[in-house]
């Protein structure tokens, strides 16, 4: 039995059906809960928010080689709390890990990293200046180069290396923060589970893959994701599939099903070319598995049918690598798609639970 | 050959055994004591060498590099934090001894151990509660400490049991790892995850490979070498005393042989039943000697788990766990021994005419010419074991001289004894002398079996005795060596160390600072250390070469000091320039490192600073007054407020690690009085089954007027003049071993050379104790012949044939 993967069980997964994907869907006394009159405010809401007790910054990035290749990239940092306030040394209550990964169309590779906090391996440091903003674990960093008075994630550039693969990428945007849900409050359930939520999907990237073949130049698109909460999933919840698509128009779509007992719970946000909002009503978007591929020893669905009627949308989309299996110590699929119908055009995909 | 020929031949031949329960008995005690002595010492080397592998293996050191100080000092948490952020992919480690509890403490951190480290598995069975482990309210141990503490552990922490951990250890996160050592911020090592990594270290740190076997089995290993050494001399003199008896057994069955012979058995299966017969002896006899080496070692682990956990540190569990490998190698060994020892009589019963004759010759009466035979055998022994020793290479050679050297010797004693005896002889004044001693050369063949076990027993006793006394006195050499100073103390940064210095400057007699620093030398990785010009290590330091002015040579920077590894394994002499960093320099003494297994190197402190200019003076031994040493470390303590690591005092170490190392000496005196037990066993065997034949010499003596009484004290003293004669022969042999062993086992299998020191008080301890147990062995069956019944041997005549 691995130690890791036991201490992550214990801290975030318990059995899957019974308490939901990584342990979200259990009670977390003394922990704050997300509360929908709060407004974001920033650079603050970029750092960490110790009363509650998960949080994440997740990059995802579709990129393309010279030659046309298709890749995706993820950047994770996973905080876990096992009391509701950040201590010094090793005493420290937080946990930190660091997810890691570059698909190809016939590779994954994945590398993750844990620490403890409180000793300075691993954290959110929300700059101010001269200092800049730096997310980091190990030798792996998320570290703003944006100019005083813009956003800390408007300009940042982006590392991580793994045993067989590396990158090294820079990231800009001159859009705005989009809140997701109701001004950055996203509803996860009926029952009114919750979580803060707050993107910046309009990035764009140009940088460098270390593959075993050598290195790749890639240029393309990537949306960060920051989401904090302490009970996002209500205890019949056993997993969830978001999606992100990028539209070829620069218009994009944030959507996820919550998987439980029953029809599920699915949501998410239509956000315009200029960074407009639109919170879906739930159940407004529909997903539909259509095919599904044996990886790691279970059937996952790589390929799905989206309809948001609303919006005349409705197309399929594809996993460029359906292998695309985080082996980490909390398992789960997260890979590059592309999608085509009524719409086309590039995204991500996160599917927990299976 | 049908069936029941075969059972009334068994029949017959079992028989014997019933008519003398008394032979029976010896060769079984015999047998059993020579299987208890060596599988008693097997079982200890086994259980020890187990708890290393666990140790080692418990924390990856067996199969994972790690990261230490250059400087050998702690490294700090923003050193692992710095290293983890460089992309190397290190796990913090702490190591040390908890005070209060006596339980060694090592501190992890469950999220960055590489699961390569055995107890990596073990973390998440902390009862399901993670949290209490990172929080360090939880620990792990093996079960077997936790129900040797029954609750007294570490203050505020349960413990859990998990597998495979040393005994008296206890796993627990770093953090609480460091609060219970009081040295909050410190870690000894990071252990290096496999795999590709960054090639750059900070200047102080440096990268140590796995060590294969545990640091802890490298170093013990001297030790479990001597102690498997005594297991097999006490062995093979037991196995003397099975010759004997298996002997006896034979001559004295002659007849019964003769008879079976002649109603049909064939030689074959005559040898075959005796064979079986012997299969069965051993076969018990092993079982026993298993059982009672299981005492044995059961009865000293204790001892010598003392002794090594004071030494090197290494926890030894206090009790034994019964091996299946080890009954069975124990059996095996009892099986084989008997078979060799047994040898001899089955070849002859198998090449016994069928009419030889019946009569029982005083048995394996040697004739001159078998004498000279041996004698032959012996020279030819001594003279392979001596070209081994001189031209042979490796372990095995050096165990192959010592195995012909004891072999030869015990081959040429009864052509020395006949020598001796020869000589006495000639000196003769009357005659009765004469009688005396024409009649102890007759019974030397009948005694000589008996007097090699003696000689080969008392020369492992002045062997491994010398052996072990050169070893404790360089072992004092040693600690006076490393331990010179009266108080260490290591300062946590370069500020502390200042503040530290001027305190302490008008409150002792010197501060000697230590600095060293990791260095490849003769092509390994070793360590240079740089050393204060001071009577501290004029006075102290243990030089086996030097030149003239040798620590002025060290003090200005003009030579260096090597230690006896490095030299033997590069080949160096003295005078010879040595590559260091930064310069060669001339090799101007040799000094013993008893127990480290790298090259070292030493130059002055002066030296040392130019070469090595960023190295910190964190080190320090301090001089003071002995009985001022105890208060001032109470003062320091108070003042500065150190953690318990940063200050050792001398003295105490000292004491408790030769209290512990005395206890190997009682390790030592059991298996000395066991081999000399063995061997007066095997006299006494050989004695009363003289006793039987010597009626037929002994009645014309006594029918010429001398009283029963007069011969028996004769005879006593016959005795005890011819094991006098095998002690004295014992000495230099017993000299030989130990050099063989301090010189030439321990250059091939360490690379370092005990110096050997002869103690001879200590010799005239052992005669005495053997010559009592030779006598007592003597006793009863001098008594006996003194209360003999004249009508006995009136009875010689009458049946004089």
């Amino acid at each position: 039995m691995n130690a890791k993967a036991l201490i992550l069980s214990l801290l975030l997964a318990s059995p899957v059906a019974a308490q939901g994907f990584a342990d979200l869907g259990s009670a977390a006394p003394g922990f704050a809960l997300p509360d929908p009159d709060r407004t974001l405010t920033f650079p603050a809401d970029h750092g960490p928010h110790w009363d509650f007790r998960i949080e994440w910054w997740y990059l995802t990035a579709v990129l393309s080689g010279p030659d046309g290749t298709d890749y995706g990239v993820q950047w994770t940092l996973f905080r876990s709390a096992l009391a509701p306030v950040e201590g010094e040394g090793w005493a420290s209550p937080q946990l930190w890990m660091g997810h890691a990964a570059v698909t190809t169309p016939d590779h994954h590779f994945v590398a993750e990293r844990l620490a403890r906090g409180g000793i300075g391996q691993a954290g959110v440091a929300p700059g101010p200046q001269p200092e800049p903003f730096t997310a980091w674990i190990d030798d792996w960093a998320l570290t703003s180069r944006a100019a005083p008075g813009t956003d800390v994630l408007s300009d940042f550039s982006l590392t991580a290396t793994g045993p067989d693969f590396g990158y090294a990428l820079q990231l800009r945007t001159d859009a705005p923060l989009v809140l997701q849900g109701d001004k950055g409050y996203s509803v996860k359930s009926q029952a009114g589970q919750a979580s803060h939520y707050y993107s910046q999907p309009f990035l764009s990237v140009t940088g460098k893959l270390r593959l075993p073949e050598g290195e790749v130049a890639v240029t393309g698109q990537a949306w960060i994701d920051r989401e904090w909460s302490s009970q996002p999933l209500a205890e019949n919840q056993t997993g969830w599939d978001w999606f992100s698509l990028m539209f070829d128009d620069g218009t994009r779509l944030m959507g996820f099903v919550l998987r439980d007992d029953a029809a599920g719970f699915t949501s998410g946000t239509w956000i315009a070319a200029d960074g407009t909002p639109a919170p879906l009503a739930p159940g407004a978007l529909t997903a539909e598995p259509l095919m599904t591929a044996r990886v790691a020893g279970r059937e996952i669905p790589v390929e799905w049918r989206l309809t948001l009627p609303d919006r005349g949308l409705d197309v399929t989309l594809a996993a460029l690598n359906p292998q695309a299996w985080m082996a980490t110590s909390v398992p789960y699929w997260e890979g590059p798609i592309r999608f085509s119908g009524s719409h086309s055009g590039r995204g991500y995909l996160e599917m927990t639970g299976y | 050959m049908n069936r029941a020929v075969i059972r009334s031949g068994m029949g017959a031949l079992l028989s014997h055994w019933v008519r003398h329960p008394m032979q029976l008995l010896t060769l079984l005690v015999g047998l059993a004591l020579a299987t208890a002595l060596w599988s008693g010492v097997q079982a200890i080397n086994a259980e020890a060498r187990a708890a290393y592998a666990r140790a080692a293996a418990a924390v990856g050191e067996d199969t994972l590099a790690r990261i230490v100080a250059v400087a050998g000092g702690p490294i700090g948490d923003s050193d692992y934090v710095a290293l983890r952020r460089a992309g190397w992919l290190v796990s913090p480690l702490v190591e040390g001894r908890h005070r209060a509890s006596g339980l060694r403490v090592i501190g992890i951190d469950p999220l960055t151990l590489p699961p390569q480290a055995a107890v990596s598995g073990a973390v998440p069975v902390v009862g399901g509660d993670i949290a209490g482990f990172l929080g360090g309210t939880r620990g792990l141990a093996d079960a077997e400490t936790i129900a040797a503490l029954g609750g007294d552990g570490l203050p505020g922490v349960r413990l859990a049991p998990a597998d495979g951990l040393p005994p008296m250890t206890v796993i627990l996160d770093v953090g609480a790892a460091q609060r219970l050592l009081a040295a909050p911020g410190q870690l000894d090592a990071l252990i290096l995850a496999p795999g590709p990594h960054p090639n750059a270290l900070p200047q102080h740190l440096a990268l140590r490979a796995a060590a294969r076997d545990g640091s802890l089995a490298r170093l013990t290993e001297s030790f479990h070498l001597n102690l498997t050494a005594f297991g097999f001399l006490a062995f093979a003199v037991g196995l003397f005393i099975v010759h004997s008896a298996i002997g006896l057994a034979f001559e004295q069955r002659r007849p019964v042989f003769r008879t079976l012979r002649a109603l049909g058995l064939s030689a074959g299966t005559l040898t075959g039943l005796l064979v079986a017969e012997l299969l069965v002896l051993a076969i018990i006899a092993g079982l026993l000697g298993v059982a009672l080496g299981y005492l044995v070692a059961a009865a000293l682990l204790p001892d010598v788990g003392a002794t090594l956990s004071g030494l090197y540190g290494a926890t030894v569990p206090g009790t034994l766990s019964i091996r299946a490998e080890w009954w069975a190698t124990g059996l095996v060994i009892a099986v084989l021994g008997t078979l060799a020892a047994a040898g001899q009589s089955l070849w002859r019963l198998w090449h016994l005419p069928v009419l030889a004759p019946a009569q029982a010759r005083a048995w394996a009466l040697a004739s001159t010419r078998t004498r000279r035979l041996q004698f032959g055998a012996a020279v030819a022994l001594l003279a392979a074991s001596a070209g081994l020793v001189a031209f042979g290479h490796g372990l095995w050679a050096a165990f192959g001289g010592l195995g012909a050297l004891l072999l030869g010797a015990a081959l040429a004693l009864p052509s020395i004894m006949d020598a001796v005896v020869r000589v006495a002889q000639r000196a003769r004044s009357g005659v009765l002398w004469e009688w005396f001693w024409a009649d102890t050369r007759q019974q030397l063949p009948g005694l000589s079996l008996a007097l090699m076990a003696l000689l080969l027993a008392m020369a492992a006793n002045i062997g491994v005795g010398t052996m072990v006394t050169s070893f404790r006195t360089t072992f004092v050499g040693w600690l006076d060596q490393r331990l010179a100073s009266e108080l260490y103390l290591t300062a946590a940064s370069a500020d502390e160390a200042a503040r530290l210095t001027l305190w302490l400057r008008p409150r002792t007699d010197a501060i000697l600072p230590i600095v060293s620093a990791e260095a490849d030398l003769i092509g390994q990785p070793g360590s240079i250390y740089g050393v204060a010009d001071h009577a501290t290590y004029r006075d102290h330091w243990p030089l086996l070469q030097s030149v003239d002015g040798v620590w002025d040579r060290v003090a200005d920077g003009t030579g260096v000091l090597v230690n006896e590894q490095m030299a033997r394994r590069g080949g160096l002499g003295l005078g010879v320039e040595v590559a260091l960093p930064h310069g060669a320099l001339p090799i101007v003494g040799v000094y013993s490192d008893y127990g480290n297994p790298s090259p070292q190197a030493l130059i002055g402190l002066v030296a040392f600073q130019r070469r090595f200019p960023d190295t910190e003076v964190l080190r320090f031994g301090l001089r003071i007054a002995p009985d001022r040493a105890a208060g001032l470390a109470a003062d320091l303590r108070q003042t500065f407020d150190l953690p318990e690591t940063a200050l050792v005092d001398q003295a105490g170490i000292k004491a408790f690690s030769l209290r512990v190392f005395d206890r190997t000496f009682t390790v030592t005196a059991a298996l000395n009085v066991l081999t000399l037990g063995v061997a007066g066993l095997a006299m006494f065997a050989s004695l009363l089954t003289l006793a039987t034949f010597r009626q037929p010499q002994l009645a014309p003596v006594w029918a010429m007027g001398l009283t029963l009484r007069h011969i028996a004290l004769l005879d006593f003293c016959r005795t005890l003049v011819l094991a006098t004669v095998a002690c004295l022969a014992a000495l230099p042999l017993g000299l030989a071993l130990a050099w063989v062993l301090l010189a030439v086992v321990n250059v091939e299998a360490f690379g370092w050379r005990l110096p050997m020191q002869v103690f001879p008080l200590d010799w005239l301890g052992l005669f005495g104790a053997a010559l009592l147990a030779i006598g007592l062995a003597a006793l009863i069956p001098t008594l006996k012949l003194a209360r003999r019944a004249p009508v006995d041997l009136l009875r010689v005549f009458a049946h004089e044939r």
